[in-house]
């Protein structure tokens, strides 16, 4: 409930702030916000388990977004940037879709 | 409550298998408001996450030169480079050209450009003598069967073959000339009638013109065709004296005088 709230909230924040990206951060936000997407729903999966645990989704959380960005950064260091973004986002993309799978059979059996 | 077996589809499900009210309680129970140091934490993660979703989105939807990766940038910086010192030499081509005619210190050089257009102006419009290297070909037609449209044929067979003047007996041929057969065999051009033999005087390039008048089925083979017979001079110099009237457009008003440019 009140992460669903948080959620609420933080996009309300950020419509009414109006504020820009800096510059420094603008290649990783994206991919972050992927990843942080991929924590969330894999935290969803695990309380449908039985086996949701705080401090587990807090660290996957910050270590995906950390490591997404990581990757990024290491990815435009080495010039391969976009293709490294793509392969985050297709990597994240297909968890999230595995975990709304999973989340779908629990709560629907189907 | 009754267990249903679930399709394992990834293998993971196959050591826990909950039912789907169970599965519903749970997240029921998740849902609930307990207020504890790890849901305070995930509340936080979320805020920060719905807030930079709501930037992100907002940056992409009018995302400018700023989400653009270096490379692109100095790709497109070359780009914007290349085409402004291209305009830039255009500019200054043409304000030379401006001021070369603007000016009145170089009035001869405006007065020979002007003459020079005048020139290539009157060849082509027929008001204009002209001479040079070309043919003079004569078309003989004792059965007096050569019509107009082949008449028209041998001038289109020498306007390809690169002719710049063309005169027909003592007629000029503009771009407005005509062609029309009349009484009794007779052939007109511009309301004129032609008398045989015609005398067709052509400038340009003048072997390639003969050679025109010489492939099968061009100009010569129809008028032996006819019962006739064609002569090919080729001259080193041949004079265009013949001259068309200046005639003045009714409908069509040049451009710049319509609209006069500053």
């Amino acid at each position: 409930m009140i992460p669903a709230l948080g959620l609420l909230l933080g996009v309300i924040i950020g419509l009414a702030l109006q504020p820009t990206v800096p510059l420094w951060l603008q290649p990783y936000l994206p991919i972050a916000v992927i990843a942080a997407l991929d924590a969330v729903f894999g935290g969803v999966r695990a309380v449908l388990d039985g086996i949701f645990n705080d401090k587990v989704f807090v660290v996957s959380f910050l270590s995906n977004v950390l490591v997404a960005a990581l990757i990024v950064f290491l990815g435009d260091k080495l010039g391969v940037g976009s293709q490294l973004s793509t392969g985050v986002v297709v990597v994240l993309g297909v968890r999230i879709f595995s975990n709304v799978a999973s989340i779908r059979r629990h709560l629907f059996n189907a | 409550m009754t267990q249903i077996p679930q399709t394992p589809e990834d293998g993971r499900d196959l050591d826990v298998q909950p039912s789907t009210r169970t599965a519903w309680r749970r997240l029921l129970r998740a849902a609930s408001p307990r207020p504890t140091k790890g849901t305070l934490l995930a509340g936080v993660l979320a805020v920060a996450l719905g807030f930079a979703i709501a930037v992100q989105v907002r940056q992409t939807s009018n995302a400018g030169l700023e989400g653009l990766r270096e490379g692109d940038l100095v790709r497109l910086l070359d780009t914007v480079n290349q085409d402004n010192s291209r305009l830039s030499d255009e500019i200054v081509r043409l304000e030379v050209q401006r001021d070369e005619l603007a000016t009145s210190t170089d009035l001869e050089q405006a007065r020979a450009a002007a003459q020079q257009r005048l020139d290539a102006l009157g060849i082509l419009a027929g008001t204009t003598p002209a001479s040079g290297p070309g043919i003079v070909m004569t078309i003989r037609d004792p059965q007096a069967k050569y019509t107009a449209a082949m008449l028209l044929d041998a001038l289109q067979e020498l306007r390809d073959a690169g002719a710049e003047a063309v005169q027909i007996n003592d007629g000029r041929v503009g771009a407005s000339t005509w062609f029309a057969d009349g009484a009794s065999g007779a052939v007109t051009m511009d309301g004129r009638t032609l008398s045989r033999p015609f005398v067709i005087t052509a400038i340009g390039d003048n072997n390639t013109l003969a050679a025109a008048m010489e492939i099968p089925g061009g100009v010569s083979e129809t008028a032996r065709r006819m019962g006739g017979d064609t002569t090919v001079l080729i001259r080193d110099t041949v004079d265009i004296t013949a001259l068309r009237p200046l005639s003045t457009p009714r409908y069509a008003l040049p451009e710049n005088q319509a609209s006069p440019s500053k």
